[in-house]
């Protein structure tokens, strides 16, 4: 049976997961550097180790609020095909291996499908997969609306 | 042993001896006597052959070898060098860098050698077909090479008793349908044994690429009167001579003895040319090792970390006020200048590498399109950036294919309007200041104004008013307006239709600018500027609120202060007067949705930076100057494109990132 490795991570007060193959590095919330003209949930570009990450507001692309960064905020540096950018989130809690029969696919309990992947049961949670591709694919398209 | 950690080294190394046989070859074309030329290519071809053999690439080391042979003849003087043998020469090194080019891009290296081969092998015995009618020696010597497959074929057919042949077979002279005959002689052959190979081979017997003898090989159990009989029965054959090989049975002997020989030739020779070959190797030898680029960058990255630290460093040390750390800091500073230098410097790259390649492209268009020209390179020392110099090569091409094709008149326009029959194109590039200027000009014909702008108003590019008052500069940028071409006919040379709107194009997305001058009746010149290099630049740091950005330097004429009262509005847009020119302004905390933030009430006082595109100004509306920097170009990645105004973000010495503002988009 196969596991798939996510990164645990929590907006709100929800779980969420991400595929551990794209995620390059976990970082502490550094300073921000605005953005113009871009949509709301792109914070802005930071530089990291001497590349330029744009970061995205998880919580507000994914239409929770926003809230105010704190202590326990970070960054999770992800790379998608040869896109490479960063999810602020709450907090990261740790690398978690979920059997593939545990996944429930996202569509089955009804809500926005789009984002996610599936939800899985993971020791008496609940923990949301985020479709990676599907949230920077959107991205894309969202900007090229708005030029 | 893995050859793919050598693969890079010999796609490498093979380029270099190629161009360096090509511009020896070039060399020679204009001083034919020289041997010590032959010499040099020579030993190119050789090293590449023996790099080629021990790769495993037999195909591009058998090719080799034979221009090898050729070169071997040349350079001892027993034959002297025609226009047709460079020709030769030179398509059997086209045809080799075709090979390499298939290697690099995960090939092969296989191509279809067999026509170069021959004419290879004709010039080594030019008198090979006669001579083979003439004596039966010559006959037998006739040089079949024979691939593994067919080797083994003849020595299990030996063994087993049958007989092996050589036929040569001649037609009459008046022969009408040549390839015809050759067919019903293939087929009498067959009758009576196995062919193995025919020499041309049979698609060019085919396609009648023969004069009017061809030999065949071939296995029977026949005697060689049967065969002689049967052949010479084939109508329009005059004289069928067959030759019983012996030596031909163990292929592999008969090649290793002659490479032997050749390799004691070669040996000899060596010890003859010992000394100017150590001259050679002397001056060659310039120590270096090849870096990929992508490590160069991240060592630019690393440095600019490293950068970053020093300045919070600096700023530790400030408050500490403990004296040897800030001596410390200091020295660190100034090797760190030191290096940040050093590491720039090693991505410049001279022009040679891209201007190398067009004197054989010259060459070769001028032969094409029968026109005598001269090209004259200068200042292909001068330094550019390595990324730069990988873009550059397009637009140079077009351009001087632009000169050669349409700038140059034929050597009989040109005796008819009292110039010297050989045209001259020039390619000159030199530094100065931040930029490299590359200048493409030829003492053709000229521009000729009016058929510029006819077309232009025929295409609709400007209209018959505008035309009248374009200056000739104007009249000349034209050419760059996209869909234009002035020739008369598309050529080939000129790249069917894609015009040097195209050159622009790329020479402006390098961050260069590119004019035309022309004199009727004596030529035209192209005016490259690009900048010394993408990833760093001069900008002006400065300041909208609380946010920094860079504004490059190249595009900023000036920097003033406004007093309220100096701006007025114009049909609504904001203007102040500078310098008697109405200038329109720019307020950046507007264009770039700056928060405002509490300090920014008192505003009497306005800073503006004057930008320029082409003759028009903007002033960009700041609120202070930070100051002016080189910063490195670092590009937004590809999450964030097609940002307006925005062309890139730089990181500054507290480790903070600014962005760069692209002063063109506010025109």
């Amino acid at each position: 049976m196969e596991n798939i490795k996510v990164i645990a991570f929590s907006l709100r007060d929800e779980e969420y997961g991400l595929n551990i193959d794209y995620v390059q590095s976990i970082e502490r919330l550094s300073p921000i550097t605005r953005v113009p003209n871009v949509p709301s949930y792109v914070k802005g570009v930071i530089n990291l180790r001497g590349n330029i990450i744009p970061l995205i507001d998880l919580q507000s692309k994914l239409n929770l609020g926003q809230v105010e960064y704190s202590e326990s905020t970070r960054v999770i540096i992800v790379k998608f095909e040869e896109i490479e950018l960063g999810f602020i989130v709450d907090k990261t809690s740790n690398v978690i291996n979920i059997p593939s029969d545990a996944i429930e696919a996202a569509a089955s309990s009804g809500f926005n499908t789009d984002h996610f992947e599936g939800i899985a049961k993971y020791e008496g949670q609940l923990i949301i997969l985020v479709n990676l591709k599907e949230i920077i694919k959107t991205e894309a398209n969202e900007s090229d609306v708005e030029d | 042993m893995d050859l793919n950690n050598y693969l890079e080294m010999f796609i490498e190394e093979s380029k270099e001896h190629l161009q360096s046989i090509n511009d020896e070859l070039l060399k020679l074309e204009s001083d034919s006597t020289n041997t010590a030329i032959v010499n040099e290519i020579f030993r190119s071809a050789h090293t590449l052959k023996g790099m080629a053999g021990s790769m495993g690439f037999d195909d591009l080391a058998s090719l080799t070898h034979e221009m090898e042979n050729v070169l071997d003849l040349l350079r001892n003087s027993k034959l002297t060098i025609t226009s047709e043998i460079m020709d030769v020469i030179f398509k059997c090194v086209d045809l080799i860098e075709r090979m390499v080019d298939s290697i690099e891009s995960g090939g092969d290296g296989k191509e279809n050698v067999t026509e170069v081969v021959t004419q290879l092998k004709k010039i080594q015995n030019p008198n090979h077909t006669e001579l083979v009618s003439a004596s039966r020696e010559v006959a037998a010597t006739a040089e079949f090479v024979l691939d593994e497959f067919q080797a083994t074929v003849i020595s299990e057919a030996t063994k087993s008793g049958m007989n092996i042949y050589q036929i040569k077979v001649s037609l009459d002279t008046n022969c009408v349908m040549k390839s015809i005959r050759a067919y019903l002689v293939f087929q009498a052959a067959e009758e009576l044994g196995e062919l193995i190979q025919t020499i041309p081979t049979v698609e060019q017997i085919e396609e009648e690429k023969f004069e009017d003898s061809f030999t065949l090989l071939m296995l029977s159990e026949r005697s060689s009167q049967e065969i002689h009989a049967a052949l010479i029965n084939v109508s329009e054959v005059r004289e069928v001579i067959v030759d019983e090989r012996t030596g031909i049975e163990n292929p592999e002997m008969a090649n290793s003895s002659a490479t032997v020989e050749s390799e004691k030739v070669e040996s000899v020779n060596r010890q003859q040319n010992k000394e100017d070959s150590n001259v050679a190797k002397k001056k060659q030898r310039s120590k270096s090792i090849r870096v990929d680029i992508d490590k160069l960058d991240q060592l630019m990255n690393l440095f600019s970390e490293l950068i970053i630290d020093r300045g919070r460093l600096d700023q530790i040390a400030r408050k500490s006020q403990l004296s040897e750390l800030t001596e410390t800091v200091e020295h660190m500073t100034r090797i760190s200048t030191d290096l940040q230098g050093l590491i720039l410097n090693m991505r410049m790259v001279q022009v040679e590498q891209v201007f190398n390649r067009f004197p054989r492209m010259i060459r070769d268009l001028a032969k094409e399109l029968n026109k005598k020209v001269q090209l004259v390179i200068e200042g292909s020392e001068t330094e550019l950036d390595r990324t730069v110099i990988d873009e550059i090569g397009d637009p140079l091409v077009h351009l001087l294919r632009n000169a050669l094709d349409h700038g140059l008149e034929t050597a009989e326009e040109r005796a008819a309007t009292n110039k010297v029959e050989e045209g001259t194109i020039s390619l000159k590039a030199y530094q100065s200041g931040n930029h490299v200027f590359i200048e493409v000009s030829d003492d053709g014909k000229g521009i000729n104004r009016e058929k510029v702008l006819n077309k232009a108003i025929e295409r609709a590019v400007v209209s018959e008013a505008e035309a009248k008052t374009l200056t000739d500069q104007q009249v000349y940028s034209l050419l760059f307006s996209s869909g234009f071409s002035t020739a008369d006919k598309i050529s080939d040379i000129s790249g069917r239709g894609v015009g040097l709107d195209v050159v622009k194009t790329k020479i402006e997305s390098l961050g260069g600018l590119i004019t035309i001058d022309s004199t009727p009746g004596n030529g035209s010149v192209f005016h490259i500027q690009l900048p010394l290099t993408l990833s760093i630049i001069y900008a002006m740091l400065v300041k909208v609120e609380e946010e920094t950005f860079a504004i490059p330097f190249n595009s900023i004429v000036e920097i003033t202060t406004a007093d309220e009262n100096q701006v007025t509005t114009l049909q609504g847009q904001k203007v102040i007067q500078f310098r008697g020119q109405v200038v329109p302004l720019v307020f950046l905390n507007e264009v770039l949705q700056v928060p405002p933030t509490n300090a920014s009430v008192d505003k009497q006082q306005q800073f503006i930076v004057i930008v320029r595109k082409g003759n028009q100004s903007r002033g960009i509306v700041i609120d202070s100057v930070v100051g002016q920097q080189e910063i490195v170009l670092k590009s937004l990645g590809g999450y964030l494109t097609n940002l307006p105004v925005i062309s890139g973000a730089t990181i500054l010495g507290n480790g903070q990132v600014a962005l760069i503002i692209d002063s063109n988009q506010f025109f």
